[in-house]
């Protein structure tokens, strides 16, 4: 197996990750894109807490994510990989071969615009996004597997709530 | 404050739901704070909890799942407020027990609805 999914994901592991994900992907492992949690034990054992024994988390920062990744995707079990912003992702996709990129979650916060039910965005973002795609990326919106993916250009032309 | 002790947080209508399921089984929703969540963030799920503790006086809070956004905002909350009960994985049975309770004691009755709400669950039927 490899990992399955690239995620970027506000909320990092949480129900739609572990259950909505997890399972029908038959997931062993997450690996967890995220300075903060990396320098935490507090934090990582708060994430470990959230999934079901059988699944592993580890935990990385940013710089030394993108070294560690074919590792991973040499694993034989399915792994998902959450980062929590597009700043975070954008690294791995220049440095560590990420090709296919997953906004599963980037939610409300003041001067974001609402794109779909789970994605708000700023200029800033948007244009992100953007370059994650001219660094040989594919990127689609979807929350969980039920939901049909949104490519990119849908995702940025989409207005909802407005 | 309120007359409510409990706060609901979860995924979808998940605390409307239970709540509104409290409420007609007991007429006493109101003992319970449902909390929407839809498109919040992280750091917004644990503002809108921390806010809704202040308003209402509740020291417990229950939710859905172990892994879910609203039980990792509660978990941060709790190593503000050490008075809080969390209570993850609840269900209906768990919550009329609570609100049916004396609610001198909030965090007490918490611990007592959760067990009600784990030997809730039966199976009926064929199996394997």
């Amino acid at each position: 197996m490899t990992l399955l999914l690239n995620r970027i994901d506000d909320r990092l592991i949480h129900g739609q990750v572990v259950v909505g994900w997890g399972q029908p992907l038959n997931v062993r492992f997450i690996v967890l894109v995220d300075d903060d949690v990396a320098e935490s034990d507090w934090e990582q054992d708060l994430y470990r807490a959230g999934v079901p024994p059988e699944m592993e988390v580890m935990f990385h920062t940013v710089e030394d994510a993108a070294a560690a990744l074919a590792g991973y995707r040499a694993d034989s079990r399915a792994g998902l990989l959450v980062t929590g912003s597009i700043a975070s992702m954008r690294s791995l996709v220049a440095d560590g071969d990420v090709r296919d990129v997953n906004v599963g979650g980037i939610h409300h916060r003041r001067g974001r615009t609402q794109h779909l039910r789970y994605v708000f965005l700023t200029d800033q973002e948007r244009a992100a996004l953007r370059e994650l795609q001219s660094l040989g990326a594919v990127v689609t919106a979807q929350d969980v597997p039920a939901t049909k993916p949104v490519p990119l250009p849908e995702l940025l032309l989409a207005r909802e709530g407005a | 404050m309120s007359e409510a002790r409990g706060v609901v947080a979860g995924h979808g209508e998940f605390a409307a739901g239970l709540v509104s399921a409290v409420d007609a089984i007991t007429g006493c929703g109101a003992i319970l704070v449902p909390l929407q969540v839809r498109g919040l963030c992280g750091d917004d799920i644990l503002a809108l909890l921390r806010e809704t503790l202040v308003a209402t006086g509740c020291r417990v809070i229950f939710t859905d799942l172990q892994a879910g956004s609203c039980t990792m905002a509660a978990r941060r909350l709790l190593r503000e407020h050490g008075e809080v009960t969390l209570v993850a994985g609840a269900n209906l049975p768990m919550l009329l027990e609570f609100v049916l309770s004396s609610l001198d004691n909030p965090n007490a009755a918490a611990v007592a609805a959760a067990e009600r709400g784990r030997n809730a669950v039966s199976v009926v039927g064929a199996q394997e």
